[in-house]
């Protein structure tokens, strides 16, 4: 039996979960299914802002990020001794908050959101925007600014664009399971993935052109 | 290939899941088209950028109401 203090470590916000291959969170793991609530409160640690950036941008709504981050919490910690190891626990635990925020986005916006309907016509697809960014467009700004400038375009784009974005870029979910999330067709992930790009890209070079901000 | 077809393929060719052949076309393609590497290299970066996003610090309101949470949830399970 792993002992979990031995896995305690302190969490680095500046990596992403999708690049921080832990050798150690299939331990904690497995010593949060036997039944060590330290082992499993330590993944909450590890993931709690990971998990809350995910709930967040799905759902950009403050309140029902924050239940639904809980509930995701909560429900992967009931249904533990279900997960079976095939994939990684950050993965299955980004589905089940995936489903969670989706949930309560559809409870929003039943109208406005439509997953099951195809939306991807033959709209032009060419971009219009063509300005040099120049080098390293990130350097330029402040780290409150940019993460307001990420926050401001992604909060423009369609939730059925946004979504994917989110699940595909994101949290990097083959699009596999994205369509599994999200309840649509593969072609259909990889049509709206597109579109979520070369929208973010556009929207993004409103600040990132050369010699013009906004 | 040309700059339509680029932007169709942008997407599995940012993911690595163009075949070779197609592949070959469109980097042809580029070598030839500065606005579509101009539209390739931006993409990329746009997704680098999100991903690279800082993470913020929970509200210690939102973490505290969420452990307390966990730990009622420890509670129960344990009786």
């Amino acid at each position: 039996m792993v002992s979990p203090r031995s896995l305690l470590s302190t969490p680095n916000p500046h990596r992403l979960a999708s690049k921080v291959a832990r050798e150690d969170e299939h331990q904690l793991v497995a010593a949060a299914k036997s039944g060590d609530v330290t082992a499993f409160e330590e993944l909450v640690n590890r993931y709690e802002r990971k998990i809350f950036r995910l709930t967040m941008n799905i759902t950009r709504n403050r309140e029902d990020a924050e239940d639904a981050m809980q509930d995701a919490f909560l429900k992967s910690y009931s249904h533990l001794k279900t997960f079976q190891g095939d994939s990684r626990f950050y993965t299955w635990l980004v589905r089940i908050a995936a489903n969670e925020a989706l949930m309560r986005l559809r409870k929003r916006r039943p109208n406005q959101f439509s997953l099951d309907e195809p939306i991807e016509g033959d709209e032009d697809l060419m971009p219009r925007e063509l300005q040099d960014w120049g080098p390293g467009p990130e350097q330029r700004f402040a780290q409150t600014e940019m993460r307001e400038i990420l926050s401001s375009v992604i909060d423009e784009l369609e939730p059925e664009y946004r979504t994917v974005f989110v699940l595909r870029d994101i949290e990097e979910l083959s699009t596999e399971e994205t369509a599994d999330v999200v309840g649509i067709s593969v072609p259909a992930v990889k049509s709206r993935l597109l579109r979520a790009r070369l929208k973010l890209r556009e929207k993004l070079n409103r600040y990132f052109r050369q010699g013009g901000a906004n | 290939m040309n700059c339509e077809d680029v932007i169709h393929e942008l997407s599995d060719f940012i993911d690595s899941e163009l075949d070779a052949a197609l592949k070959q076309e469109l980097e042809s393609h580029l070598r030839d088209c500065e606005d579509c590497r101009l539209v390739v290299n931006q993409t990329k970066k746009t997704i680098e950028i999100f991903c690279d996003s800082e993470l913020v610090e929970l509200p210690s309101a939102v973490r505290s109401r969420l452990h307390d949470a966990l730990r009622r949830k420890f509670k129960e399970a344990a009786h």
